[in-house]
């Protein structure tokens, strides 16, 4: 039998309800390597001690009729997780306990799977390296002082250096997808409205999705059936027939219709990932789908409407943070003064510089130039995706415009960080479901994704053409442990 | 269009963030290089385009507002950075 680290999470589910292993030893194994791992930085809070007795409590009353049996879990520390530190990757939330557990790590629990322990990421999911962390860089599994990705960094290095047989994380813009890419995972950000957002640190209500990141395909389809649900308690949710996505998943894309939007051979793009894109065309023409060259006019402007919504958002959901109910506080002259220094000396920089341009566009006499026009601009965003959704059943792009950078390589210059979301952005914007997949590796050896985007709603579909590409491409990640 | 000095501190006012006078030259610098990538969007018309309010095109849900969890009020202040039995405590307001 292979390690248990290297077991999948459908091939552990299978193994423990054979009980050829038991959740005890799977979670041991992965506690083991957590603790061996420190230096990847992933973890901002372990709680292996009670994972365990937790797994130990499985064996003793075991229910395998549960879809995740036993199976131990690291999740982002953007979900609130009951009686736990949730820190969000902010020194201004401090020491806070949550009284209460997001839906979708409930949803988790209620499987059968247990907690292990909430990982890195970048302040209020602000970042896509994982840099703006109060607690700290993420290593890259992949080659030492590389970033992850973000801004669900430590999930997606954990996922990859096997800390944990699989993860979730949140996705604003790219949070899920970039990291997974640059880590050599899969990662799938749901249709707005799939996965309840009760309970998650709120960055850009409108745009922030919770989903899965898994070593494969399988993975990913069995994790989003148990995370996404129906929740009353999240007024965006959405009541939809949600799929059985791992009994329903197939390779069969015959006569599928998939586009490939012309504005996404953006300049300076890399050749590798341009032959990597052409892989995937010419795989899905050999399954026998159908390729359509299409055209989403817009593109270009969804980062700008992005870098408008999303902050005023953000400076909205983070007016909370005033050192009053929870968290850091700082000592002020008068009550004023208090709040000011509490933010100043509790946020971050990226965290800040986003605040401002949000409280700025918000204010009275730019709402107009600025939210409004970028709202608008959301429009057209969407009216380009359903325009093109009458000719087609999927689109495939690249997931980011570049392999994974080196740390402090972008820290200095804002706009070049935010352009790595150059390709998954959109999709936000339009409310979309799109799943990044590993596809090869470039020159350096770093891991290369590819992105299926979806109709709304229509994740099975992307999640089919996904593992039909998966299949044919066969990729492994080579990571040499480095670190340990 | 630029943002002065004066701007970026009228802005950490209304953010109720303090900036001092370094941090606020950075910013200045930061955010008009933010401004003019996103300034990209007035080569776009927009007059006649319907804003986009929501993208999940439902009806907000109503749910009756039921008091569902109890005797959570010790957690919840234990959170607080100043605690006390009974309240949250701020600086003095009312002199």
């Amino acid at each position: 039998m292979p390690d248990i680290i290297d077991l999948t999470l459908v091939e552990l589910v299978d193994k423990i309800r054979k009980k050829k292993i038991s959740s005890k030893e799977v979670t041991a194994a992965y506690v083991d390597r957590s603790q061996k791992s420190k230096k990847l930085n992933t973890y901002v809070t372990e709680d292996f001690e009670i994972a365990l007795k937790k797994a130990d409590n499985f064996d003793k009353n075991p229910n395998y009729e549960k879809k995740l049996p036993g199976i131990p879990i690291a999740v982002k520390d953007l979900f609130c997780t009951k009686n736990l530190r949730t820190t969000a990757g902010s020194k201004i939330l401090g020491n806070f306990i949550p009284t209460y557990e997001s839906t979708v790590t409930e949803n988790l629990w209620n499987a059968g799977s247990i907690l292990l322990g909430k990982l890195n990421c970048d302040e209020f999911a602000m970042g896509s390296s994982n840099e703006t962390s109060f607690f700290g860089n993420v290593q890259n599994p992949v080659g030492e002082n590389l970033v992850p990705g973000g801004s669900s960094g430590g999930s997606a290095s954990a996922l990859a250096a096997k800390l944990t047989p699989t993860t979730i994380g949140t996705d604003t813009g790219g949070s899920i997808r970039q990291p997974a890419s640059f880590t050599g995972t899969v990662g799938l950000k749901p249709t707005y409205g799939s996965c309840s957002r009760y309970g998650i640190v709120a960055f850009a209500s409108s745009l922030d999705q919770a989903g899965p990141m898994t070593r494969d395909v399988k993975d990913c389809s069995l994790l989003l059936e148990v995370m996404s649900s129906y929740d009353r308690k999240d007024s965006t949710s959405v009541d939809f027939k949600r799929g059985n996505y791992l009994k329903e998943l197939n390779n069969s894309i015959k006569g599928k219709k998939i586009g490939i939007p012309k504005e996404y051979r953006v300049e300076g793009m890399p050749k590798e990932i341009e032959d990597l894109w052409q892989k995937g065309i010419n795989i899905i023409k050999e399954a026998g789908a159908e390729i359509v060259n299409i055209s989403l006019p817009n593109t270009k402007y969804a980062l700008p409407a992005y870098y408008i919504v999303a902050p005023a958002e953000a400076s909205s959901n983070l007016a909370r943070y005033d050192g009053v109910k929870y968290g850091f506080r700082s000592k002020g002259e008068n009550l004023i003064d208090m709040y000011e220094k509490t933010r100043s000396e509790g946020f971050g920089n990226e965290v800040k510089r986003r605040i401002m341009i949000g409280t700025y566009v918000l204010s009275s006499g730019y709402y107009d130039a600025y939210y409004l026009k970028a709202q608008k601009v959301r429009k057209l965003i969407k009216n380009d995706f359903d325009e093109v959704y009458k000719k087609v059943d999927a689109i495939l792009t690249p997931s980011t415009p570049s392999s994974a950078f080196k740390i402090g390589e972008k820290t200095n210059d804002p706009v070049s960080m935010y352009l790595n979301d150059i390709f998954t952005v959109p999709i936000n914007l339009a409310g979309l479901p799109a799943i990044s997949i590993p596809a090869g590796i470039d020159s350096k050896g770093y891991p290369l994704g590819l992105q299926i985007i979806g109709k709304a709603f229509e994740e099975q579909n992307i999640l089919n053409i996904a593992y039909s590409i998966e299949k044919e491409i066969n990729f492994k990640n080579k990571i040499n442990d480095w670190w340990m | 269009m630029g943002i002065d000095l004066k701007t970026v501190k009228h802005i950490s006012k209304l953010s109720r963030i303090s900036v001092d006078d370094e941090k606020a030259k950075k910013l200045e610098a930061d955010l008009n290089s933010i401004f003019s990538f996103i300034e990209k969007l007035n080569e776009l018309n927009t007059e006649k385009i319907e804003p986009l309010t929501s993208i999940a095109e439902t009806n907000l849900q109503l749910r009756k507002d039921e008091i569902k969890s109890s005797n959570i009020r010790e957690q919840i202040l234990k959170n607080s950075p100043e605690e006390n039995k009974d309240f949250f405590v701020v600086p003095k307001v009312i002199e």
